[in-house]
Protein backbone atom coordinates (compact mmCIF):
# COMPACT_ATOMS: atom_id res chain seq x y z
CA UNK A 1 0.00 0.00 0.00
CA UNK A 2 1.06 3.22 -0.53
CA UNK A 3 1.14 3.91 3.32
CA UNK A 4 2.82 0.38 4.73
CA UNK A 5 6.14 0.70 6.23
CA UNK A 6 8.15 -0.83 3.89
CA UNK A 7 11.26 -0.36 5.71
CA UNK A 8 10.98 -3.90 7.33
CA UNK A 9 13.03 -2.57 10.59
CA UNK A 10 11.42 -2.21 14.17
CA UNK A 11 10.87 1.98 14.55
CA UNK A 12 13.97 3.23 16.87
CA UNK A 13 13.26 3.65 20.44
CA UNK A 14 11.88 6.73 21.56
CA UNK A 15 13.94 9.24 23.57
CA UNK A 16 13.70 9.94 26.76
CA UNK A 17 9.88 11.17 26.87
CA UNK A 18 7.90 12.63 30.21
CA UNK A 19 5.82 9.30 31.10
CA UNK A 20 2.60 11.08 32.24
CA UNK A 21 2.71 13.20 28.83
CA UNK A 22 2.55 10.06 26.97
CA UNK A 23 0.28 7.92 28.71
CA UNK A 24 -1.88 11.29 28.30
CA UNK A 25 -1.21 11.06 24.62
CA UNK A 26 -1.92 7.18 24.20
CA UNK A 27 -5.19 7.87 26.25
CA UNK A 28 -6.00 10.67 23.96
CA UNK A 29 -5.79 8.81 20.79
CA UNK A 30 -7.27 5.51 22.29
CA UNK A 31 -9.85 7.80 22.74
CA UNK A 32 -10.19 8.08 19.05
CA UNK A 33 -9.23 11.79 19.65
CA UNK A 34 -7.99 13.98 16.68
CA UNK A 35 -4.39 15.21 17.75
CA UNK A 36 -3.55 18.18 16.01
CA UNK A 37 -0.15 20.02 14.83
CA UNK A 38 0.12 22.03 17.72
CA UNK A 39 -0.61 19.37 20.45
CA UNK A 40 1.86 17.51 22.34
CA UNK A 41 3.13 14.22 20.25
CA UNK A 42 5.76 11.52 21.15
CA UNK A 43 8.82 12.15 18.66
CA UNK A 44 8.12 8.64 17.54
CA UNK A 45 5.23 8.97 16.79
CA UNK A 46 5.57 12.43 14.87
CA UNK A 47 8.56 10.71 12.64
CA UNK A 48 6.60 7.31 11.58
CA UNK A 49 3.98 9.90 10.78
CA UNK A 50 6.47 11.93 8.50
CA UNK A 51 7.39 8.85 7.09
CA UNK A 52 3.83 7.49 6.03
CA UNK A 53 2.56 10.59 4.94
CA UNK A 54 5.63 11.15 2.93
CA UNK A 55 5.90 7.89 1.48
CA UNK A 56 1.98 8.51 0.56
CA UNK A 57 2.56 11.88 -1.10
CA UNK A 58 5.06 10.70 -3.00
CA UNK A 59 3.69 7.31 -4.15
CA UNK A 60 0.91 10.03 -5.64
CA UNK A 61 3.20 11.89 -7.64
CA UNK A 62 5.30 8.71 -8.61
CA UNK A 63 2.20 7.15 -9.69
CA UNK A 64 1.24 9.92 -12.06
CA UNK A 65 3.99 8.51 -14.45
CA UNK A 66 2.59 4.99 -15.02
CA UNK A 67 -0.74 6.66 -16.34
CA UNK A 68 0.54 9.62 -17.78
CA UNK A 69 2.53 7.38 -20.08
CA UNK A 70 -1.17 6.88 -21.91
CA UNK A 71 -2.66 10.25 -21.73
CA UNK A 72 -1.27 11.57 -25.14
CA UNK A 73 -2.33 8.15 -26.45
CA UNK A 74 -6.03 7.84 -25.03
CA UNK A 75 -8.16 6.11 -27.39
CA UNK A 76 -11.01 9.08 -27.87
CA UNK A 77 -11.52 12.93 -26.19
CA UNK A 78 -13.77 11.66 -23.74
CA UNK A 79 -11.23 8.71 -22.18
CA UNK A 80 -8.03 11.37 -22.25
CA UNK A 81 -9.77 14.39 -20.95
CA UNK A 82 -11.01 11.15 -17.73
CA UNK A 83 -7.13 10.06 -17.87
CA UNK A 84 -6.10 13.64 -17.77
CA UNK A 85 -8.17 14.76 -15.12
CA UNK A 86 -7.49 11.52 -12.54
CA UNK A 87 -3.83 12.15 -12.92
CA UNK A 88 -3.95 15.73 -12.02
CA UNK A 89 -6.46 14.71 -9.04
CA UNK A 90 -2.95 12.17 -7.86
CA UNK A 91 -0.91 15.24 -7.95
CA UNK A 92 -3.31 17.44 -6.30
CA UNK A 93 -3.45 14.25 -3.75
CA UNK A 94 0.59 14.26 -3.20
CA UNK A 95 -0.08 18.00 -2.73
CA UNK A 96 -2.65 17.70 0.21
CA UNK A 97 0.09 15.13 1.75
CA UNK A 98 3.06 17.04 2.07
CA UNK A 99 0.74 20.05 3.64
CA UNK A 100 -0.14 17.70 5.84
CA UNK A 101 3.24 15.95 6.58
CA UNK A 102 4.51 20.08 6.45
CA UNK A 103 2.87 20.12 9.66
CA UNK A 104 4.58 17.67 11.29
CA UNK A 105 8.08 20.43 10.52
CA UNK A 106 9.26 18.63 7.48
CA UNK A 107 9.61 20.34 3.95
CA UNK A 108 8.52 19.49 1.13
CA UNK A 109 11.91 20.12 -0.10
CA UNK A 110 13.36 18.22 2.37
CA UNK A 111 10.65 15.08 1.05
CA UNK A 112 11.43 15.42 -2.41
CA UNK A 113 15.14 15.28 -1.60
CA UNK A 114 14.61 12.17 0.39
CA UNK A 115 12.69 10.52 -2.65
CA UNK A 116 15.42 11.49 -5.28
CA UNK A 117 18.29 10.22 -3.16
CA UNK A 118 16.33 6.69 -2.94
CA UNK A 119 15.89 7.03 0.69
CA UNK A 120 12.12 7.33 1.29
CA UNK A 121 10.19 4.75 -0.54
CA UNK A 122 6.96 5.01 -2.27
CA UNK A 123 4.57 2.20 -3.25
CA UNK A 124 6.00 -0.64 -5.24
CA UNK A 125 3.04 -0.76 -7.57
CA UNK A 126 4.35 1.84 -10.09
CA UNK A 127 7.68 0.39 -10.33
CA UNK A 128 5.76 -2.20 -13.13
CA UNK A 129 5.06 -0.50 -16.74
CA UNK A 130 2.20 0.44 -18.26
CA UNK A 131 2.52 -1.49 -22.04
CA UNK A 132 -1.32 -1.30 -23.63
CA UNK A 133 -4.33 0.31 -22.96
CA UNK A 134 -6.08 -1.82 -20.53
CA UNK A 135 -2.86 -0.93 -17.55
CA UNK A 136 -4.98 2.23 -17.58
CA UNK A 137 -8.33 0.15 -17.06
CA UNK A 138 -5.89 -2.56 -14.34
CA UNK A 139 -4.59 0.51 -12.51
CA UNK A 140 -7.81 2.67 -11.95
CA UNK A 141 -9.66 -0.79 -10.82
CA UNK A 142 -6.71 -2.58 -8.62
CA UNK A 143 -4.74 0.43 -7.87
CA UNK A 144 -6.61 2.77 -6.91
CA UNK A 145 -9.43 -0.15 -5.42
CA UNK A 146 -6.37 -1.45 -3.21
CA UNK A 147 -5.60 2.77 -2.49
CA UNK A 148 -9.47 3.00 -1.14
CA UNK A 149 -9.13 0.26 1.07
CA UNK A 150 -6.13 1.12 2.66
CA UNK A 151 -7.35 4.66 2.61
CA UNK A 152 -10.79 4.71 3.86
CA UNK A 153 -10.17 3.53 7.80
CA UNK A 154 -7.76 6.03 7.50
CA UNK A 155 -9.96 8.97 7.56
CA UNK A 156 -10.80 8.12 10.98
CA UNK A 157 -6.87 7.70 11.76
CA UNK A 158 -5.41 9.41 14.71
CA UNK A 159 -3.28 12.87 13.31
CA UNK A 160 -6.05 15.65 12.50
CA UNK A 161 -4.31 16.97 9.10
CA UNK A 162 -3.81 13.31 7.68
CA UNK A 163 -7.34 11.92 8.67
CA UNK A 164 -8.75 15.37 6.52
CA UNK A 165 -6.27 15.05 3.53
CA UNK A 166 -8.10 11.17 3.50
CA UNK A 167 -11.22 12.19 3.27
CA UNK A 168 -10.96 14.83 -0.15
CA UNK A 169 -8.97 11.71 -1.40
CA UNK A 170 -11.07 8.91 -0.99
CA UNK A 171 -13.80 10.46 -2.57
CA UNK A 172 -11.61 10.97 -5.47
CA UNK A 173 -9.96 7.43 -5.19
CA UNK A 174 -13.25 6.36 -5.56
CA UNK A 175 -13.81 7.42 -8.72
CA UNK A 176 -10.70 6.14 -9.94
CA UNK A 177 -11.63 2.71 -9.11
CA UNK A 178 -14.74 3.01 -11.04
CA UNK A 179 -13.74 4.49 -14.31
CA UNK A 180 -11.19 2.46 -14.53
CA UNK A 181 -13.52 -0.63 -13.95
CA UNK A 182 -15.41 0.95 -16.52
CA UNK A 183 -12.80 0.51 -19.28
CA UNK A 184 -11.94 -2.71 -18.40
CA UNK A 185 -15.82 -3.61 -18.28
CA UNK A 186 -15.29 -2.06 -22.05
CA UNK A 187 -12.35 -3.92 -23.29
CA UNK A 188 -13.59 -7.44 -22.06
CA UNK A 189 -16.60 -7.09 -23.75
CA UNK A 190 -15.16 -5.85 -26.89
CA UNK A 191 -13.19 -7.59 -29.91
CA UNK A 192 -10.87 -10.38 -28.88
CA UNK A 193 -7.63 -7.96 -29.26
CA UNK A 194 -9.17 -5.57 -26.39
CA UNK A 195 -10.74 -8.85 -24.17
CA UNK A 196 -6.91 -10.45 -24.63
CA UNK A 197 -5.65 -6.91 -23.78
CA UNK A 198 -7.94 -6.74 -20.70
CA UNK A 199 -6.97 -10.48 -19.55
CA UNK A 200 -3.18 -9.32 -20.08
CA UNK A 201 -3.44 -6.87 -17.77
CA UNK A 202 -5.23 -8.24 -14.95
CA UNK A 203 -2.79 -10.98 -15.09
CA UNK A 204 0.04 -8.37 -14.79
CA UNK A 205 -0.87 -6.13 -12.26
CA UNK A 206 -3.08 -8.82 -9.76
CA UNK A 207 0.58 -10.06 -8.30
CA UNK A 208 1.77 -6.48 -7.94
CA UNK A 209 -1.90 -5.15 -6.33
CA UNK A 210 -1.70 -7.50 -3.93
CA UNK A 211 1.74 -6.60 -2.79
CA UNK A 212 0.28 -3.11 -2.30
CA UNK A 213 -1.04 -4.33 1.13
CA UNK A 214 2.09 -5.00 2.37
CA UNK A 215 3.89 -7.47 3.99
CA UNK A 216 2.30 -10.49 5.41
CA UNK A 217 1.55 -9.38 9.35
CA UNK A 218 3.77 -11.83 10.81
CA UNK A 219 6.83 -10.11 8.66
CA UNK A 220 5.22 -6.45 9.68
CA UNK A 221 7.56 -5.54 13.01
CA UNK A 222 5.46 -1.57 13.24
CA UNK A 223 1.90 -3.07 12.77
CA UNK A 224 1.14 -3.30 16.64
CA UNK A 225 2.36 -0.05 17.22
CA UNK A 226 0.98 1.31 14.65
CA UNK A 227 -2.88 0.06 15.07
CA UNK A 228 -2.12 1.75 18.64
CA UNK A 229 -1.47 5.14 17.29
CA UNK A 230 -4.62 4.98 14.93
CA UNK A 231 -2.18 5.55 11.62
CA UNK A 232 -3.15 1.91 11.35
CA UNK A 233 -6.45 0.43 11.41
CA UNK A 234 -6.53 -2.43 9.86
CA UNK A 235 -3.92 -5.04 9.55
CA UNK A 236 -2.19 -5.96 5.85
CA UNK A 237 -3.53 -9.37 5.85
CA UNK A 238 -6.82 -8.41 7.03
CA UNK A 239 -6.61 -5.41 3.86
CA UNK A 240 -5.51 -8.41 1.45
CA UNK A 241 -8.47 -10.71 2.25
CA UNK A 242 -10.74 -8.04 2.06
CA UNK A 243 -9.51 -6.63 -1.48
CA UNK A 244 -9.59 -10.26 -3.01
CA UNK A 245 -13.02 -10.97 -1.79
CA UNK A 246 -14.49 -8.20 -3.19
CA UNK A 247 -12.24 -8.18 -6.51
CA UNK A 248 -12.40 -11.67 -7.79
CA UNK A 249 -16.20 -11.20 -8.52
CA UNK A 250 -15.55 -8.45 -9.61
CA UNK A 251 -13.69 -9.50 -12.43
CA UNK A 252 -15.96 -12.67 -12.97
CA UNK A 253 -18.80 -10.40 -13.82
CA UNK A 254 -16.80 -9.26 -16.94
CA UNK A 255 -15.32 -12.64 -18.22
CA UNK A 256 -11.70 -12.26 -16.73
CA UNK A 257 -9.96 -14.37 -14.88
CA UNK A 258 -7.58 -13.48 -11.39
CA UNK A 259 -4.31 -15.13 -12.51
CA UNK A 260 -3.95 -17.93 -9.44
CA UNK A 261 -5.03 -21.25 -9.87
CA UNK A 262 -5.29 -21.34 -5.83
CA UNK A 263 -8.15 -19.17 -5.86
CA UNK A 264 -11.07 -20.73 -4.43
CA UNK A 265 -14.16 -19.81 -2.28
CA UNK A 266 -13.91 -21.03 1.22
CA UNK A 267 -17.82 -21.96 2.32
CA UNK A 268 -16.24 -22.20 6.28
CA UNK A 269 -13.70 -19.17 5.96
CA UNK A 270 -16.32 -16.99 3.98
CA UNK A 271 -13.58 -15.85 2.15
CA UNK A 272 -11.49 -16.46 -1.11
CA UNK A 273 -8.56 -18.48 -0.49
CA UNK A 274 -5.60 -17.31 -2.63
CA UNK A 275 -1.90 -18.70 -3.39
CA UNK A 276 1.18 -17.16 -1.85
CA UNK A 277 2.32 -14.16 -3.16
CA UNK A 278 5.92 -14.00 -4.15
CA UNK A 279 7.75 -12.12 -1.58
CA UNK A 280 10.72 -11.94 -2.81
CA UNK A 281 9.61 -10.26 -5.78
CA UNK A 282 8.57 -7.78 -3.02
CA UNK A 283 10.94 -7.47 -0.88
CA UNK A 284 13.31 -6.58 -4.23
CA UNK A 285 11.10 -4.15 -5.73
CA UNK A 286 11.25 -2.30 -2.42
CA UNK A 287 15.07 -2.03 -2.13
CA UNK A 288 14.63 -0.13 -5.71
CA UNK A 289 14.96 -3.34 -8.23
CA UNK A 290 11.42 -3.01 -9.75
CA UNK A 291 11.18 -3.27 -13.47
CA UNK A 292 10.81 0.11 -14.03
CA UNK A 293 12.18 1.71 -10.81
CA UNK A 294 15.25 3.47 -12.81
CA UNK A 295 13.23 4.62 -15.40
CA UNK A 296 10.33 6.34 -12.90
CA UNK A 297 13.45 7.75 -10.51
CA UNK A 298 14.93 9.19 -13.81
CA UNK A 299 11.83 10.96 -14.76
CA UNK A 300 11.31 12.76 -11.49
CA UNK A 301 14.72 13.52 -10.95
CA UNK A 302 14.63 14.90 -14.63
CA UNK A 303 11.60 16.96 -13.56
CA UNK A 304 12.95 18.08 -10.51
CA UNK A 305 16.56 19.10 -12.29
CA UNK A 306 14.85 20.66 -15.53
CA UNK A 307 12.59 22.61 -13.49
CA UNK A 308 15.52 23.79 -11.38
CA UNK A 309 15.60 27.64 -13.11
CA UNK A 310 11.47 27.66 -12.91
CA UNK A 311 11.51 27.25 -9.11
CA UNK A 312 14.83 29.54 -9.10
CA UNK A 313 12.79 32.20 -11.51
CA UNK A 314 9.56 32.49 -9.25
CA UNK A 315 11.69 33.13 -5.69
CA UNK A 316 14.13 35.61 -7.66
CA UNK A 317 10.86 37.56 -8.89
CA UNK A 318 8.73 37.22 -5.65
CA UNK A 319 11.78 39.16 -3.81
CA UNK A 320 12.35 41.29 -6.58
CA UNK A 321 8.29 42.22 -6.32
CA UNK A 322 8.24 42.53 -3.05
CA UNK A 323 11.22 45.08 -2.95
CA UNK A 324 9.66 47.12 -4.81
CA UNK A 325 6.72 47.05 -3.46
CA UNK A 326 8.33 47.91 -0.11
CA UNK A 327 10.26 51.10 -2.18
CA UNK A 328 6.91 52.45 -3.00
CA UNK A 329 5.21 52.51 0.13
CA UNK B 1 -10.95 14.00 -47.23
CA UNK B 2 -11.01 15.00 -51.06
CA UNK B 3 -14.18 17.16 -50.99
CA UNK B 4 -13.44 21.13 -49.02
CA UNK B 5 -15.50 20.87 -46.20
CA UNK B 6 -18.30 23.67 -46.34
CA UNK B 7 -17.10 27.21 -44.97
CA UNK B 8 -18.85 26.53 -41.55
CA UNK B 9 -17.71 23.06 -41.13
CA UNK B 10 -13.76 24.08 -42.18
CA UNK B 11 -14.60 27.32 -39.15
CA UNK B 12 -15.16 24.68 -37.03
CA UNK B 13 -12.29 22.15 -37.95
CA UNK B 14 -9.92 25.10 -37.14
CA UNK B 15 -11.44 26.45 -33.65
CA UNK B 16 -11.30 22.52 -32.87
CA UNK B 17 -7.81 21.37 -34.71
CA UNK B 18 -6.19 24.38 -32.50
CA UNK B 19 -7.88 23.30 -29.24
CA UNK B 20 -6.98 19.36 -29.53
CA UNK B 21 -3.61 20.10 -30.96
CA UNK B 22 -2.63 22.31 -27.77
CA UNK B 23 -4.33 19.96 -25.03
CA UNK B 24 -2.57 17.40 -26.98
CA UNK B 25 0.94 18.97 -26.18
CA UNK B 26 0.27 20.58 -23.06
CA UNK B 27 -1.01 17.26 -21.89
CA UNK B 28 2.59 15.89 -22.84
CA UNK B 29 4.01 17.94 -19.61
CA UNK B 30 2.02 15.62 -17.58
CA UNK B 31 4.07 14.41 -14.57
CA UNK B 32 7.17 15.81 -15.37
CA UNK B 33 6.96 19.91 -15.08
CA UNK B 34 8.67 22.06 -12.59
CA UNK B 35 6.67 21.67 -10.19
CA UNK B 36 3.51 19.79 -8.82
CA UNK B 37 1.20 23.14 -8.88
CA UNK B 38 2.24 23.69 -12.75
CA UNK B 39 1.93 20.23 -13.64
CA UNK B 40 -1.73 20.99 -11.94
CA UNK B 41 -2.19 24.25 -13.61
CA UNK B 42 -1.06 22.88 -17.34
CA UNK B 43 -3.22 19.91 -17.08
CA UNK B 44 -6.17 22.34 -16.51
CA UNK B 45 -5.14 23.83 -19.47
CA UNK B 46 -5.08 20.81 -21.22
CA UNK B 47 -7.91 19.28 -20.26
CA UNK B 48 -9.97 22.89 -21.30
CA UNK B 49 -8.71 22.61 -24.64
CA UNK B 50 -9.18 19.18 -25.24
CA UNK B 51 -12.90 19.98 -23.69
CA UNK B 52 -13.39 23.20 -26.30
CA UNK B 53 -12.06 20.37 -28.89
CA UNK B 54 -14.50 18.33 -28.41
CA UNK B 55 -17.02 20.56 -28.89
CA UNK B 56 -15.85 22.49 -31.87
CA UNK B 57 -15.08 19.11 -33.99
CA UNK B 58 -18.75 17.91 -33.11
CA UNK B 59 -19.52 20.78 -34.68
CA UNK B 60 -17.53 20.38 -37.49
CA UNK B 61 -19.00 16.78 -38.22
CA UNK B 62 -22.54 17.65 -37.49
CA UNK B 63 -22.26 20.55 -40.08
CA UNK B 64 -20.19 18.41 -42.77
CA UNK B 65 -23.07 16.33 -42.30
CA UNK B 66 -21.22 12.86 -43.37
CA UNK B 67 -21.80 11.50 -40.29
CA UNK B 68 -18.21 12.29 -38.59
CA UNK B 69 -18.20 12.74 -34.61
CA UNK B 70 -15.39 14.39 -33.04
CA UNK B 71 -13.28 11.13 -32.53
CA UNK B 72 -13.12 10.59 -36.04
CA UNK B 73 -12.46 13.77 -36.89
CA UNK B 74 -9.41 13.66 -34.16
CA UNK B 75 -8.79 10.23 -35.03
CA UNK B 76 -8.68 9.50 -38.40
CA UNK B 77 -7.28 12.67 -40.27
CA UNK B 78 -4.16 12.54 -41.84
CA UNK B 79 -1.74 15.95 -41.77
CA UNK B 80 -2.90 17.89 -44.61
CA UNK B 81 -6.58 17.86 -43.61
CA UNK B 82 -5.84 19.19 -39.96
CA UNK B 83 -6.42 23.07 -39.85
CA UNK B 84 -4.35 24.12 -36.69
CA UNK B 85 -2.30 27.04 -36.84
CA UNK B 86 1.32 26.21 -36.82
CA UNK B 87 2.00 27.65 -33.31
CA UNK B 88 0.31 25.11 -31.01
CA UNK B 89 1.53 22.03 -32.65
CA UNK B 90 5.36 23.55 -32.36
CA UNK B 91 7.09 21.09 -29.80
CA UNK B 92 6.94 21.78 -25.59
CA UNK B 93 10.76 22.61 -25.71
CA UNK B 94 11.61 24.09 -22.32
CA UNK B 95 8.97 25.13 -19.93
CA UNK B 96 9.90 29.12 -21.25
CA UNK B 97 9.33 27.81 -24.49
CA UNK B 98 5.68 26.54 -23.61
CA UNK B 99 4.74 29.78 -21.80
CA UNK B 100 5.83 32.05 -24.99
CA UNK B 101 3.60 29.62 -27.08
CA UNK B 102 0.63 29.46 -24.13
CA UNK B 103 1.02 32.96 -24.15
CA UNK B 104 1.19 34.06 -27.88
CA UNK B 105 -2.36 31.88 -28.35
CA UNK B 106 -4.44 32.21 -25.18
CA UNK B 107 -4.35 36.09 -26.26
CA UNK B 108 -5.86 35.45 -29.34
CA UNK B 109 -8.33 32.86 -28.08
CA UNK B 110 -9.96 35.09 -25.71
CA UNK B 111 -9.94 37.52 -28.24
CA UNK B 112 -11.48 35.14 -30.78
CA UNK B 113 -13.90 33.74 -28.36
CA UNK B 114 -15.33 36.88 -27.12
CA UNK B 115 -16.10 37.84 -30.66
CA UNK B 116 -17.24 34.58 -31.38
CA UNK B 117 -19.38 34.71 -28.40
CA UNK B 118 -21.21 37.70 -30.47
CA UNK B 119 -21.29 35.63 -33.26
CA UNK B 120 -24.93 35.34 -35.25
CA UNK B 121 -24.66 31.72 -35.31
CA UNK B 122 -25.81 30.62 -32.30
CA UNK B 123 -23.95 27.33 -32.06
CA UNK B 124 -20.51 28.64 -32.16
CA UNK B 125 -21.68 31.65 -29.98
CA UNK B 126 -22.77 29.04 -27.52
CA UNK B 127 -19.38 27.18 -27.14
CA UNK B 128 -17.29 30.32 -27.59
CA UNK B 129 -18.98 31.82 -24.76
CA UNK B 130 -18.74 28.91 -22.34
CA UNK B 131 -15.01 28.28 -22.59
CA UNK B 132 -14.18 32.52 -22.99
CA UNK B 133 -13.68 31.96 -18.81
CA UNK B 134 -11.75 29.16 -19.23
CA UNK B 135 -9.22 31.21 -21.58
CA UNK B 136 -9.26 34.34 -19.85
CA UNK B 137 -7.74 32.52 -17.46
CA UNK B 138 -5.56 30.49 -19.44
CA UNK B 139 -4.20 33.95 -20.90
CA UNK B 140 -3.99 35.55 -17.17
CA UNK B 141 -1.93 32.44 -16.52
CA UNK B 142 0.95 32.55 -19.12
CA UNK B 143 1.15 36.43 -18.86
CA UNK B 144 2.07 35.98 -15.16
CA UNK B 145 4.93 33.36 -15.88
CA UNK B 146 6.37 35.28 -18.95
CA UNK B 147 6.30 38.43 -16.28
CA UNK B 148 8.27 35.88 -13.58
CA UNK B 149 10.45 34.02 -16.00
CA UNK B 150 11.07 37.60 -18.00
CA UNK B 151 11.42 39.78 -14.80
CA UNK B 152 13.12 36.55 -12.42
CA UNK B 153 16.68 35.46 -12.64
CA UNK B 154 19.41 35.76 -16.02
CA UNK B 155 18.62 32.30 -16.73
CA UNK B 156 14.98 32.46 -16.99
CA UNK B 157 14.85 35.64 -18.89
CA UNK B 158 16.97 34.25 -21.49
CA UNK B 159 15.11 31.40 -21.91
CA UNK B 160 11.60 33.26 -21.99
CA UNK B 161 13.36 35.08 -24.85
CA UNK B 162 14.56 32.23 -26.38
CA UNK B 163 11.09 30.85 -26.15
CA UNK B 164 9.50 33.66 -27.67
CA UNK B 165 11.83 34.04 -30.24
CA UNK B 166 11.24 30.35 -31.17
CA UNK B 167 7.31 31.23 -31.16
CA UNK B 168 7.15 34.94 -32.90
CA UNK B 169 7.41 33.15 -36.34
CA UNK B 170 4.01 31.80 -36.10
CA UNK B 171 2.10 34.80 -34.46
CA UNK B 172 0.61 36.59 -37.79
CA UNK B 173 -1.06 33.49 -39.30
CA UNK B 174 -3.28 33.48 -36.14
CA UNK B 175 -4.94 36.79 -38.25
CA UNK B 176 -4.45 35.76 -41.16
CA UNK B 177 -8.14 36.23 -42.92
CA UNK B 178 -9.90 34.16 -45.61
CA UNK B 179 -13.37 33.87 -46.83
CA UNK B 180 -13.59 30.45 -44.46
CA UNK B 181 -13.36 33.21 -41.66
CA UNK B 182 -15.50 35.32 -43.25
CA UNK B 183 -18.31 32.76 -43.87
CA UNK B 184 -19.11 33.45 -39.83
CA UNK B 185 -18.44 36.91 -39.77
CA UNK B 186 -15.01 36.63 -38.34
CA UNK B 187 -12.84 39.51 -39.19
CA UNK B 188 -9.46 37.70 -37.15
CA UNK B 189 -7.20 40.85 -38.74
CA UNK B 190 -9.51 43.44 -36.53
CA UNK B 191 -8.36 41.54 -33.53
CA UNK B 192 -4.63 42.43 -34.22
CA UNK B 193 -4.53 46.00 -32.39
CA UNK B 194 -5.86 44.28 -29.16
CA UNK B 195 -3.95 41.40 -28.87
CA UNK B 196 -0.82 43.58 -29.84
CA UNK B 197 -1.59 45.97 -26.90
CA UNK B 198 -1.98 43.33 -24.34
CA UNK B 199 1.26 41.16 -25.62
CA UNK B 200 3.33 44.51 -25.25
CA UNK B 201 1.58 45.66 -21.78
CA UNK B 202 2.69 41.87 -20.76
CA UNK B 203 6.50 42.14 -22.01
CA UNK B 204 6.57 45.59 -20.24
CA UNK B 205 6.03 44.59 -17.20
CA UNK B 206 8.00 41.50 -17.75
CA UNK B 207 10.84 43.88 -18.96
CA UNK B 208 11.13 42.27 -22.06
CA UNK B 209 11.54 43.32 -26.14
CA UNK B 210 8.90 41.74 -28.42
CA UNK B 211 11.38 39.60 -30.57
CA UNK B 212 12.64 40.94 -34.17
CA UNK B 213 10.41 40.79 -37.06
CA UNK B 214 10.62 37.63 -38.56
CA UNK B 215 9.42 36.29 -41.75
CA UNK B 216 5.63 34.84 -40.92
CA UNK B 217 5.71 31.09 -41.37
CA UNK B 218 2.05 29.81 -42.86
CA UNK B 219 0.17 27.16 -43.85
CA UNK B 220 -1.40 25.68 -41.20
CA UNK B 221 -4.54 26.37 -42.22
CA UNK B 222 -4.49 25.10 -45.78
CA UNK B 223 -3.07 21.77 -43.88
CA UNK B 224 0.82 22.66 -44.78
CA UNK B 225 2.20 21.74 -41.20
CA UNK B 226 5.82 21.83 -39.46
CA UNK B 227 7.07 18.14 -39.42
CA UNK B 228 6.17 18.21 -35.85
CA UNK B 229 2.69 17.73 -36.51
CA UNK B 230 2.60 14.11 -37.92
CA UNK B 231 4.78 12.83 -34.91
CA UNK B 232 2.23 14.47 -32.59
CA UNK B 233 -0.63 12.32 -34.80
CA UNK B 234 0.89 9.29 -34.89
CA UNK B 235 1.22 9.15 -30.84
CA UNK B 236 -2.33 10.45 -30.80
CA UNK B 237 -3.94 8.10 -33.33
CA UNK B 238 -2.33 5.08 -32.50
CA UNK B 239 -4.75 3.00 -30.68
CA UNK B 240 -7.42 4.08 -33.21
CA UNK B 241 -5.26 3.50 -36.38
CA UNK B 242 -4.49 -0.68 -34.93
CA UNK B 243 -7.71 -1.35 -33.76
CA UNK B 244 -9.93 -0.47 -36.57
CA UNK B 245 -13.42 -0.46 -35.41
CA UNK B 246 -12.54 -1.41 -31.93
CA UNK B 247 -15.17 0.81 -29.56
CA UNK B 248 -13.03 2.33 -26.36
FE1 LIG C 1 -4.45 9.36 -5.33
FE1 LIG D 1 -3.67 6.72 -6.30
FE1 LIG E 1 -6.47 7.65 -7.74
Amino acid sequence: MYTTDMTGKKTAQPVAEDPARVAAFEARVANDEFIEPKDWMPEAYRRTLIRQISQHAHSEIVGMLPEGNWITRAPNLRRKAILLAKVQDEGGHGLYLYAAAETLGVSRDEMTEALLSGKAKYSTIFNYPTLTWADIGAIGWLVDGAAIMNQVPLQRTSYGPYARAMVRICKEESFHQRQGYEIMMHLAQGTPEQKRMAQDALDRWWQPSLMMFGPPDDKSPNTEQSMRWRIKRETNDELRQKFVDITVPQAEAIGLKAPDPALKWNEARGHYDFGEVDWDEFWAVVKGDGPVAKERMQARRKAWDDGAWVREAARVHAVKRAAAKLAAE
Amino acid sequence: MADAPPPLAACALRLGDDALILGQRLSEWCGHAPAIEIDLSLANVALDQIGQAAHFLGLAGEIEGKGRDADKLAFHRDVMDFANCLLVEQPNGDFAQTVARQFLFSHYQELLYAALAESKDARFAAIAAKALKEVKYHATLASDWVVRLGDGAEESRARMIAGLDWMWRFADELFAADEIDAALGLDKAALRSAWDARIDAVLADATLERPAAHRPVLGGRTGRHSEHLGHLLSEMQFLQRAYPGAAW
